[in-house]
């Protein structure tokens, strides 16, 4: 019976996609870069556009930062992700004066995104996640602070903490201080331990990002930038041209979310994430039954949904730190099986390549031993290669590569070529040059004399390179998470974001178990090739 | 026969300026005789001999192996019809004593029994058993032993000259004495043509047939011992002569 229903249902919904010449399906790509509220944001879109749209959509989270993001959907990995105007104006324009109207901002950014880049910015989702001053509730009640100029009157009965980037720029503290006559002689402090420094008291005041789930948690209140100081962040959906070209659909479902998430609901999907443990796809789905943009219930959401009721109702929140969260021991057992693949895929990534890099550095560390100004160049290039920051070399190749594995592996790559070539010149041009004439003159040619003199004399240098390619490729290939392509590094740069450090350990101390593996395992194997002398 | 004619030899230092190594050495080594060149360091013996097989190109002048201007010739193929000697034996220190020697034979795809005989009589020939020498490395040889297995690796492939730099230098007086008297034998017996360098005159005149004597780039005079003793052409070789007081001259010719 539910197989035949089933059955027209489907008949009726491609009767309806036929008679609508876009509502041809296909699909599509949701990015997010590596922080929970962008997760959400992402996964709120992919499921009103499942919803209002015949398109399949494909998420890829985890992209690391704004230029990762950006150069993905621009390159066509991903068709569309949740960006912030601050962002689009200072990262993404590198506009070089001072904004501090939201819908100039707004404005401008999707004007020139337009333009410039064929990427259009749709109607923000009606929340700002800026920097902002948060305050102790009952602190800011007691001295009766609610904007940012209420404090100057109170200088010197509260204690301040600003993190370390915070107090030093010129649009943070400096720049603050000037504008509205504050003199709060900050401490630094590092943002993760501000939150339990504000919790315990030791400070009063602190910075933050306007919508962090955590200002639920420690019961903070934002206070409003009343000179409007700090520059708008508004979260809009980016999208691609051709993307909306071609499925025009994608606007109409996204619109449903324009202006319907508020700074507090914002704070809120993230507490659930982050503090509660609660899953994106749940914590999504609940605020769209709950907005009543999806039709039905989901089972799996319902827990979801009944925390968010409570959330926003303000209903009091679980104190104290670590709420629904496992300790490390705990994690490492209950992550054991998706630790083992993350190895897996740390230990494929640098394999793959190393031995790519040896294929080639080795030959070229041959070749030019007999040709310096080959050997200029090569050495000169894979110097200058080395000394580009990983990320940096990651984020250029996806225009190349796009994202993923082969990116990875061809940054990787690059990295392992310098230590291989190196070593590779460096071992046959230390073979003593005596045994090479003693070579030469009974007759062996160059071939035979690299084949059964150089190399078998170099092997144990080149070897030697070779681990060292294979220490470097193990450390950096953590950095691969940023392009969402696994690994060990997926871990940490989750704990990086979510402020847990348990997380960043579960990545952090199996990578360098990995790399002294390797470093002592390639060791032996070294030794075994030494030649016999 | 190994034929010099108006022979030059320039370097360039590396601050460009030329030195002179070899200057108009018009010299012949016959077809048969162990010939001994020898001098002072920095004479340009070493030089001549490495131009022989073309490790070092002239500058001016050619050089003729058994007829055939070496330019002219496959520098494999001249090579490998002239045996080569360096000081220490020059042996690869990853292969073991049997491998050094068959080196040669195994590049020029010799079936493995003929490899293997071939090393076992070359082993023989300078006095090494080859059940207990062939599987060991250089490292473990004496330094003797070493100059042995070279000589056996010079000879692997019949070649009809051999080219020796030194071959006994970096042994001890005893040692070198015992190998003088061994391959003065050895070397009448294979009947090879011989250009051997050295800067010891007790080793030239026991293991030469001729001697010829360089300095500063120039052939001073070419003969036997006596020719050198009784007709010395120039002051500079009765210095020479002298300079080797007693010792190893009563020891040649003993």
């Amino acid at each position: 019976m539910m197989r035949v229903v089933d059955a027209a249902v489907l008949l009726t919904s491609m009767a309806i996609a036929s008679t609508d010449a876009t509502a041809q399906g296909g699909s599509i790509v949701v990015g997010a870069k590596n922080f929970t509220e962008s997760e959400i944001l992402a996964e709120l879109m992919a499921q009103v556009i499942e919803e209002y749209t015949d398109l399949t959509v494909e998420r890829r989270v985890n992209l690391g930062g704004t230029m990762i993001c950006w150069a993905a959907l621009r390159a066509g990995e991903i068709d569309l992700y949740p960006d912030y105007t601050g962002t689009g104006w200072a990262t993404i324009l590198k506009e070089p004066d001072k904004i501090t109207d939201p819908l100039r901002a707004f404005l401008h950014v999707r004007h020139r995104c337009l333009d410039e880049f064929d990427v259009h910015w749709l109607d923000p989702f009606g929340f700002e996640n800026t920097y902002a001053l948060v305050m102790r509730e009952a602190a800011a009640e007691e001295l009766g602070i609610r904007r940012i100029s209420d404090l100057a009157a109170h200088s010197g009965q509260f204690a301040t903490g600003f993190s370390i980037e915070f107090v030093d720029r010129a649009d943070g503290y400096k720049g603050l201080a000037r504008v509205y006559g504050l003199d709060l002689a900050p401490k630094a402090i590092e943002h993760g331990l501000a939150y339990e420094a504000i919790r315990t008291g030791a400070i009063d005041l602190m910075d933050a990002y306007s919508t962090d789930g955590k200002l639920l948690r420690y019961r903070l209140r934002v206070l409003d930038d009343d000179l409007d100081f700090f520059p708008p962040y508004d979260a809009a959906p980016i999208v691609r041209s051709d993307t909306l070209a071609a499925h025009p659909e994608i606007r109409s479902a996204l619109a449903k979310l324009a202006f319907r998430i508020s700074n507090e609901t914002s704070q809120a999907l993230n507490f659930l994430v982050e503090s509660r443990g609660l899953a994106v796809p749940d914590v999504s789905r609940a605020f769209l039954e709950r907005e009543e943009l999806v039709d039905g219930v989901r089972e799996s959401a319902a827990d979801a949904v009944q925390a968010l009721g409570e959330v926003l109702a303000n209903q009091p929140v679980p104190g104290g730190d670590r709420v629904g969260r496992p300790g490390l021991l705990e994690l490492a057992r209950e992550r054991a099986g998706q630790l083992l693949q993350r190895l897996l895929e740390h230990l494929g990534l640098t394999a793959a390549a190393v031995l790519l890099a040896s294929i080639v550095a080795v030959p070229l560390g041959i070749a030019i031993t007999t040709r310096s100004r080959l050997r200029r160049l090569a050495l000169g290039t894979a110097g200058i290669l080395q000394t580009i920051p990983s990320l940096a070399l990651l984020t250029f190749m996806i225009p190349f590569l796009g994202m993923g594995v082969k990116a990875a592996i061809a940054a990787l790559f690059l990295y392992a070529l310098l230590p291989i070539v190196r070593n590779t010149y460096t071992g046959i041009a230390e073979v003593d040059r005596d045994l090479v004439d003693a070579a030469r003159g009974i007759g062996m040619r160059p071939r035979q004399i690299l084949r059964r003199v150089q190399l078998p004399l170099a092997m144990r240098t080149i070897m030697a390179g070779i681990r060292t390619a294979t220490v470097i490729s193990i450390g950096i290939a953590t950095l691969a998470a940023f392009i969402g392509v696994g690994g060990l590094g997926q871990p940490i740069v989750q704990g990086l974001y979510q402020n847990d450090s348990h997380l960043i350990l579960l990545g952090a101390v199996p990578a360098a178990l990995l790399a002294i593996a390797a470093d002592v395992g390639l060791g032996r194997v070294e030794e075994l090739v030494q030649p016999r002398v | 026969m190994i034929a010099f004619d108006d022979v030059h030899k320039h370097f360039h230092d590396p601050d460009g300026r030329e030195i002179v190594a070899v200057r108009g050495l018009d010299l012949v080594v016959r077809t048969g005789e162990t010939h001994c060149l020898i001098g002072t360091s920095g004479c340009g013996k070493t030089t001549t001999l490495r131009m022989v097989n073309r490790l070092d190109t002239p500058s001016r002048g050619r050089i003729l192996v058994g007829g055939q201007n070496v330019a002219d010739a496959d520098v494999f193929e001249l090579r490998r019809n002239i045996g080569y000697v360096i000081q220490s034996g020059g042996l690869f220190p990853h292969l073991t004593v049997a491998e050094n020697v068959g080196i040669m034979c195994a590049l020029e795809g010799w079936p493995r029994a003929r490899i293997d005989a071939r090393v076992s009589e070359l082993l023989d020939l300078v006095a090494l058993q080859p059940s207990e020498f062939g599987a060991r490395l250089p490292s473990e040889l004496s330094g003797g032993q070493q100059q042995r297995v070279g000589v056996a690796r010079a000879l692997a492939l019949d070649p009809d000259y051999v080219l020796m730099d030194e071959p006994f230098g970096a042994l001890d007086p005893i040692t070198r004495t015992q190998l003088h008297a061994e391959f003065g034998g050895l070397l009448e017996q294979v009947h090879k043509t011989v250009l051997l360098v050295t800067h010891d005159l007790g080793e030239a005149f026991s293991l030469g047939d001729r001697v010829t004597l360089m300095h500063r780039g120039e052939l001073v005079q070419t003969g036997t011992r006596d020719d050198l003793v009784s007709n010395p052409a120039t002051p500079f070789v009765s210095e020479f002569l002298a300079s080797f007081d007693g010792g190893t001259l009563d020891d040649a010719s003993r």
